[in-house]
C-alpha cells in the first residue's frame, strides 16, 4: 500500500473516534448480498522496480517514432517538443490541480486558460476561443451541435475531405437526435462546390470543411463562406494550427467556427489520447459555445485577476438545458500548447510550417519520381498529400516500408472504398533529406518486390 | 407603472393589460422581488419582435453569475417590442422594474389565463412566504 | 516561492526580434513558396503571437505554476472530484517512448505491448464493475454516460421500442441530464428522501414504460451507500428499463461491491478519480464504460480483441453505435490507471477504499461538532455538511468558510453541490492522506466557525488575489488579451 498512511495504531485511535468495532463495519450500510465474497480475480501487487521493469516489457513490444520513420499523420502528429514544453508541464503545481472552482487559489491555471484563449484567437482570427475540449473529433461535433443551436436549423453538410473518423463521431451523435447529415464528394480531392451549393439550402445549420483537408489539400474557405452565408448557414472550418503559420488565418476568410485537433502543439500521439480540441468563434455565438471559459476581472483590490466565466452556459448550472454535457476541458493539454505557442513563436511558428511544407514538397518529387506513384489529387497541398499506388498493392508496399523501419503511410481504402489503391503521406518538420530519401527507395522497392512475386 | 395596480405571475413575471380600439396589449416585466432574489443580474435573453407565445410559455431567460431562471408570459399573444435597451443596462432592473425595466409588449390573442395571475396584495403574500 | 514581481501577462512581455526556438535550416533543396501554394492561400505575416526569449517562457510559466493549490502541494479535499496521490512512477512509465511516442494508425503488429496493456484494462475494468463489455474510448465521464445512454437508445431501437426518459436523482451530478438530451431523451428528476436515497415513493409513479434507463450514482453524491438500489433495479427492469451507474464514486467500494452485481447494467470509471490519473488543472480524464453482456454488442468502436494470442482492434461489430472519439481514446489516462490496478492488486484495492472510507468517517466524526452533517454519522469514502445553521446564527456562508480554509492552507472542499442540501460543503479526503492532516484540517474549521464574520466575509486575505468580481466578469466578459 504505498500511498496511504494509516498504520494499524492510527486505524485503532481512528475507529475509536468514530465509535466502530472496526473497518469493516463501516460498510456494513452495503446490504450483504450486494456485497463480493471473494478478492477481486486480479494480478498481484506490484513495486515498482516489477511495475517499472513490467512496463518496460510491453513497451519493448511497441515500435515506437523513435525507432522508426515516421510518416504517419492523419489527424495525429510528429512534429518537434521543445524541452520546455516537458519541463513546464510536468511540475505538480499545474499537472496534480484540478479545474479553478477556487480562483484565488488557481490564478496560475486561469491565467495559462486566458493565455491559451489569446493565442487561439492570434493563430485562428476569430474572436473567442474557449479552454479546449476534447479533441479534434469532438470539437467538431460540438461545433456542428453549436450551428444547430444558433440556426435553430437541423441540416449539416460536410464535405468528404473532412476526417472520416470526426464525420463518423458527428453521425453516431446524430441517431438519436432530430438532425440530418448530408455529406458532400470530394472527387478531386477538395470538396465539390457545385454539389456543396446544391447541397446547401434554407434548412442547413453550417457546412463543415477542414483546411488543409484529410488528404493534406488546401480548400477554397473563401468559395465554402459565400455558400454557406447566402443560404445563412454558418460555415465550421477544421484546421491544422501548424499551417497557419504560413497559411491565411479562417477568422480571416469567413470560417464562423473554427476548430482543430491541438495536438500538433506540444502533445506526444500517445497512441490517440488524451489530446486537445481546440475551439474558437466569432462573439456573437459565445453563449453557445460548450466548454469552460476564463474571463479577466477584478478583484477586491481591484487588482487584475482570472475567473471562469460565462458559466451559465454549462451543465452543472443548466443541467438538461446545457448546450453541451461538457464538464471539463483538456487543461494540460491547452497548457502544453500555449507553452509551445510561447517557444516557438511567429518566427519558429512560420518556419516550422515550411520546413513542412518544403519537406513534403520534395518528398512528393522523390516518391513520385518513381512513374509507378503519382500524387492523387492535382491540388495544392501543406505536409500531408496522397499517393496512388498505380499497382495497387498499398497494403503489402506499406507493410514491406514498415519491416525496413518506415512507418510509409496510411492506406485510404479503409475509408475510402475508391481510394483503396492510395495512401497518405506527411513529412513534418522533423523528416531529414535522408530519411525522405529512404521512403522513396523503400516505396520503390518495395513496389518491385511484389509485383515480382506476383 | 404603480406595482399595485399590476397583476403578477407565480413565475414573479408583471403584467399590465391597456386595451385601444378593442385589441388589449401587455407589457410584461419581471418583479422588484424577483431581481432581488436573483443577485446581480449579468445576462438577459431577449426573444425577437414578431414570436408567438402561449400564455405560461417562455420567452426569454435572465441569468446571474451562476443561475439560470427562465421568464414566462402570463399571457398568450405576438410579441410587438422588445425592450432591447436592457441588455446592456440590466441595473435598470434593480433601479426600475416596473417602468423602465419593461421587458416585453404583446398584442394579447389569449387573455383566458388572466384570472389565475395574482393582485398585488396576493402575491405580497407569496414573496413574504418564498423569502 | 511565489515571486510578486511576476504579474504580467506573456503577451506584455513581447518585445519585438525575441525568440525562444531556432528551426534548422532546410536540407532539402528550397522552393519558391508561391510554387507550391496559391498566392491568395498564404498569409502576409506571421500570426501575431508572442516574441519572448526561453528564459521569459521558463520563468513565466514556472511562476504561475506557484498561484495553484495542487495535490502534491496541498490537501485538496474536493468532493466528488478524488484528488487523490498522484503516482510520480504512473507518468514516468506513460512517458516511455515505447508509449509516449505511438502514433495511432501504426499497425496493430507494431503495438502489441500496448494493445496487450489496454486488453488487460478492459479485463481488470469487466472485474472490478462486474460488467464484462468494455470500451477504453470515451474521453471524460460525461463521455462515457453519453456514449452508454446512445447504446441504450440503440437497444431499445432494435427491441422495437421507443423510450424516451431517462430518470436521473436531484442529486445528480449535472453530466446526467444533460448527457440524457443529447442521447435523445427527455430528463426527468426523482427526489431524494429525508435520507438522502432516491425516494421511492417519487420513483414509482414516474416509472413507466417510456422511461429508457435510470441513472444512479451509488455511493451517492451524498457519500451514502443507497442501499435500496437493487430494488430499484428490480422496479426499472419490471418496466423494461435499464441501469446506469455513474461511477464517479467507485473509490468507496473497490473489491468491495460491484455495479454489475449490485443491479448496474452499464456504467462508467472515472480513471482520473478512481485510479489516480492526474487532473492536469481541469483534464484530460478519461471515461471508460461497462455493460452487461447483451448490451455489448453496441459498445463504440474500436474494442481491443484477442485471438491466437494476437491483439487487434475489432472495428467490425455489425451492433455497433460507431465512434464517438477520434483514434483509440485517452491511452496516457489509461496506461495510468493500469498501472495503478497493477500497483494494488486485488487486496490493495481493497485497501485503497477501506481507507478512503475510514478518512472519511473520521473526518466526519470530527465535522460533524462544528457543523451539522445532515446525512447521518456514517459516510462511505466523502459527506456532505451544511453551513446552513451557522449562516443563520453567525450569518457566514459555506463559501466564507470555503474561501477562509485557503488562508489556512487547505483547498476547499466543493461547495454548494449537490443542490439538494443547503449551504452545502462536500469533502472527500481520499485514502492517500494522514491522520494528522484530517486532525488539523477539522481543528482549522472548528477555527473558522469561530471567527469574527466580518474576517470571512472578506476571506481570503493571504492568497495572491483577494475574491474576484465574477459580476464583471460575466456582464462583460473579456475572455482574451488585446494589445493596448
Amino acid at each position: 500500500m504505498p500511498y496511504t498512511f494509516n498504520t494499524p495504531k492510527d486505524q485503532q485511535a481512528m475507529l475509536d473516534a468514530i465509535g466502530a468495532g472496526s473497518v469493516e463495519e463501516l460498510f456494513d450500510c452495503i446490504p450483504d448480498d450486494l456485497r463480493l465474497s471473494r478478492l477481486l480475480d486480479l494480478p498481484p501487487a506490484l513495486g515498482e522496480l516489477e511495475l517499472t521493469q513490467h512496463m518496460q516489457m510491453l513497451a519493448a513490444k511497441n515500435q515506437h517514432a523513435d525507432q522508426k520513420v515516421c510518416f504517419l499523420g492523419g489527424g495525429s502528429y510528429d512534429h518537434f517538443v521543445p524541452a520546455v514544453v516537458d519541463a513546464i508541464a510536468s511540475r505538480g503545481e499545474f499537472y496534480t490541480s484540478y479545474t479553478p472552482y477556487q480562483p484565488e487559489v488557481s490564478q496560475g491555471n486561469l491565467q495559462v486558460m486566458f493565455e491559451y484563449q489569446t493565442m487561439i484567437c492570434q493563430l485562428t482570427g476569430m474572436d473567442v476561443s474557449n479552454a479546449s475540449l476534447y479533441d479534434g473529433g469532438s470539437a467538431a461535433t460540438e461545433a456542428v451541435l453549436l450551428a444547430m443551436s444558433a440556426t435553430k436549423r437541423s441540416k449539416v453538410v460536410p464535405a468528404s475531405s473532412v476526417h472520416p473518423e470526426y464525420r463518423a463521431i458527428i453521425e453516431t451523435y446524430f441517431t438519436h437526435l432530430d438532425a440530418e447529415l448530408t455529406t458532400v464528394g470530394s472527387p478531386d480531392g477538395v470538396f465539390d462546390a457545385s454539389e456543396l451549393e446544391q447541397a446547401v439550402d434554407g434548412e442547413t445549420a453550417c457546412v463543415l470543411i477542414q483546411h488543409p483537408n484529410f488528404f493534406g489539400c488546401l480548400e477554397d474557405v473563401e468559395a465554402a463562406a459565400t455558400i454557406a452565408h447566402a443560404k445563412g448557414a454558418l460555415l465550421v472550418v477544421a484546421v491544422d494550427p501548424i499551417s497557419l503559420g504560413l497559411l491565411k488565418r479562417p477568422g480571416d476568410l469567413g470560417a464562423d467556427v473554427v476548430i482543430a485537433e491541438g495536438q500538433s502543439l506540444g502533445t506526444p500521439m500517445q497512441y490517440g489520447g488524451p489530446y486537445l480540441g481546440i475551439m474558437a468563434c466569432r462573439e456573437q455565438f459565445v453563449r453557445r459555445m460548450p466548454g469552460r471559459i476564463a474571463g479577466q476581472t477584478v478583484d477586491r483590490r481591484n487588482k487584475r485577476c482570472w475567473v471562469l466565466t460565462l458559466q451559465t452556459r454549462e451543465q452543472h448550472i443548466r443541467r438538461e438545458k446545457a448546450t453541451s454535457n461538457i464538464c471539463t476541458n483538456q487543461g494540460l493539454f491547452a497548457l502544453r500548447a500555449a507553452i509551445y505557442l510561447a517557444a516557438l513563436g511567429p518566427q519558429g511558428l512560420r518556419e516550422t510550417a515550411e520546413l513542412c511544407l518544403q519537406k513534403s514538397h520534395y518528398a512528393i518529387g522523390q516518391i513520385v519520381a518513381d512513374d509507378r506513384f503519382e500524387l492523387a489529387f492535382s491540388q495544392p497541398t501543406f505536409k500531408e498529400f496522397a499517393i496512388r499506388d498505380r499497382s495497387g498493392e498499398v497494403e503489402s508496399m506499406l507493410a514491406d516500408a514498415a519491416e525496413s523501419g518506415i512507418f510509409a503511410g496510411i492506406p485510404l481504402g479503409k475509408w475510402y472504398p475508391e481510394l483503396a489503391d492510395c495512401f497518405l503521406v506527411t513529412v513534418t518538420e522533423k523528416r531529414t533529406k535522408q530519411e525522405i530519401d529512404s521512403l522513396a527507395n523503400s516505396l520503390s522497392r518495395a513496389s518491385i518486390n511484389s509485383t515480382v512475386s506476383v | 407603472m404603480n406595482p399595485e395596480e399590476l397583476l403578477y405571475a407565480e413565475t414573479h413575471e408583471w403584467v399590465h393589460i391597456t386595451e385601444e380600439g378593442g385589441a388589449k396589449t401587455a407589457t410584461v416585466g419581471i418583479s422588484a422581488f424577483a431581481v432581488e432574489q436573483l443577485t446581480d443580474l449579468v445576462y438577459m435573453e431577449l426573444p425577437e419582435v414578431g414570436k408567438q407565445v402561449a400564455a405560461g410559455g417562455e420567452f426569454g431567460e435572465v441569468e446571474s453569475v451562476k443561475a439560470v431562471s427562465p421568464l414566462y408570459s402570463p399571457v398568450g399573444g405576438e410579441i410587438i417590442a422588445v425592450n432591447s435597451d436592457l441588455a446592456d443596462k440590466l441595473e435598470t432592473l434593480g433601479e426600475d422594474p416596473y417602468e423602465v425595466g419593461w421587458i416585453i409588449k404583446l398584442r394579447v390573442t389569449d387573455d383566458s389565463s388572466l384570472a389565475k395571475l395574482l393582485d398585488h396584495p396576493a402575491y405580497q403574500k407569496q414573496c413574504a412566504e418564498e423569502g | 516561492m511565489r515571486n510578486p514581481r511576476a504579474t504580467q501577462l506573456l503577451f506584455e512581455l513581447s518585445k519585438s526580434g525575441r525568440r525562444a526556438s531556432r528551426l534548422p535550416a532546410s536540407d532539402v533543396p528550397e522552393r519558391e513558396v508561391s510554387t507550391m501554394l496559391p498566392a491568395a492561400a498564404i498569409a502576409d505575416e506571421a500570426p501575431p503571437l508572442s516574441e519572448v526569449a526561453e528564459p521569459d517562457v521558463v520563468r513565466h510559466f514556472t511562476n504561475l505554476s506557484t498561484l495553484n493549490m495542487s495535490v502534491d502541494t496541498h490537501f485538496y479535499p474536493l468532493g466528488s472530484c478524488t484528488m487523490k496521490h498522484n503516482p510520480k512512477r504512473n507518468e514516468r512509465l506513460a512517458g516511455l517512448p515505447g508509449i509516449a511516442h505511438l502514433h495511432p494508425y501504426q499497425p496493430e503488429e507494431s503495438v502489441q505491448g500496448l494493445l496487450q496493456l489496454l486488453y488487460d484494462l478492459q479485463e481488470f475494468l469487466a472485474e472490478i464493475s462486474g460488467l464484462p463489455a468494455v470500451s477504453l474510448q470515451p474521453a471524460a465521464g460525461a463521455h462515457g454516460e453519453l456514449t452508454a445512454l446512445m447504446m441504450a437508445a440503440a437497444y431499445f431501437n432494435d427491441l422495437g421500442e421507443k423510450r424516451t426518459k431517462v430518470l436521473t436523482p436531484d442529486s445528480a451530478h449535472g453530466t446526467n441530464p444533460a448527457s440524457a438530451r443529447m442521447a435523445g431523451f427527455e430528463a426527468v428528476t426523482v427526489k431524494s428522501n429525508a435520507e438522502g436515497l432516491v425516494d421511492l415513493d417519487d420513483l414509482r409513479p414516474k416509472l413507466d414504460d417510456q422511461v429508457g434507463v435510470f441513472m444512479i450514482t451509488n455511493p451517492s453524491t451524498l457519500g451514502i451507500f443507497d442501499d435500496q438500489v437493487a430494488e430499484i433495479a428490480d422496479l426499472v427492469r419490471k418496466q423494461g428499463g435499464l441501469i446506469y451507474l455513474d461511477g464517479a464514486n467507485m473509490n468507496a467500494i473497490l473489491g468491495v461491491a460491484r455495479p454489475g452485481d449490485f443491479g448496474a447494467d452499464m456504467m462508467h470509471f472515472n480513471p482520473h478519480k478512481t485510479f489516480s490519473g492526474p487532473h492536469g488543472g481541469g483534464g484530460p480524464g478519461a471515461g471508460p464504460i461497462c455493460v452487461t453482456e447483451k448490451l455489448g454488442g453496441y459498445l463504440p468502436v474500436p474494442v481491443v480483441a484477442k485471438r491466437d494470442g494476437k491483439y487487434s482492434l475489432d472495428c467490425d461489430r455489425s451492433k455497433t453505435i460507431g465512434r464517438v472519439r477520434s483514434f483509440f481514446g485517452n491511452v496516457g489516462v489509461l496506461v495510468r490507471a493500469y498501472c495503478y490496478i497493477c500497483t494494488h492488486g486485488p487486496d490493495g484495492l481493497k485497501r485503497v477504499s477501506e481507507n478512503a472510507v475510514l478518512n472519511a468517517n473520521y473526518l466526519l466524526s470530527k465535522v460533524k461538532h462544528i457543523l451539522p452533517v445532515p446525512h447521518g454519522d456514517r459516510c462511505m469514502h466523502e459527506f456532505v455538511a451544511s453551513a446552513s445553521d451557522v449562516k443563520k446564527v453567525k450569518g457566514i456562508s459555506a463559501m466564507d468558510i470555503a474561501k477562509r480554509l485557503l488562508d489556512y492552507g487547505f483547498h476547499a472542499p466543493t461547495v454548494y453541490f449537490p443542490l439538494t442540501v443547503a449551504e452545502s460543503m462536500m469533502v472527500e479526503p481520499t485514502e492517500s492522506e494522514s491522520k494528522e492532516m484530517l486532525d488539523a484540517f477539522a481543528e482549522v474549521l472548528f477555527r473558522v466557525t469561530d471567527e469574527p464574520a466580518d474576517l470571512l466575509h472578506e476571506a481570503p486575505h493571504t492568497t495572491t488575489i483577494s475574491r474576484p468580481d465574477e459580476v464583471q466578469a460575466a456582464r462583460r466578459p473579456v475572455m482574451k488579451w488585446t494589445p493596448a
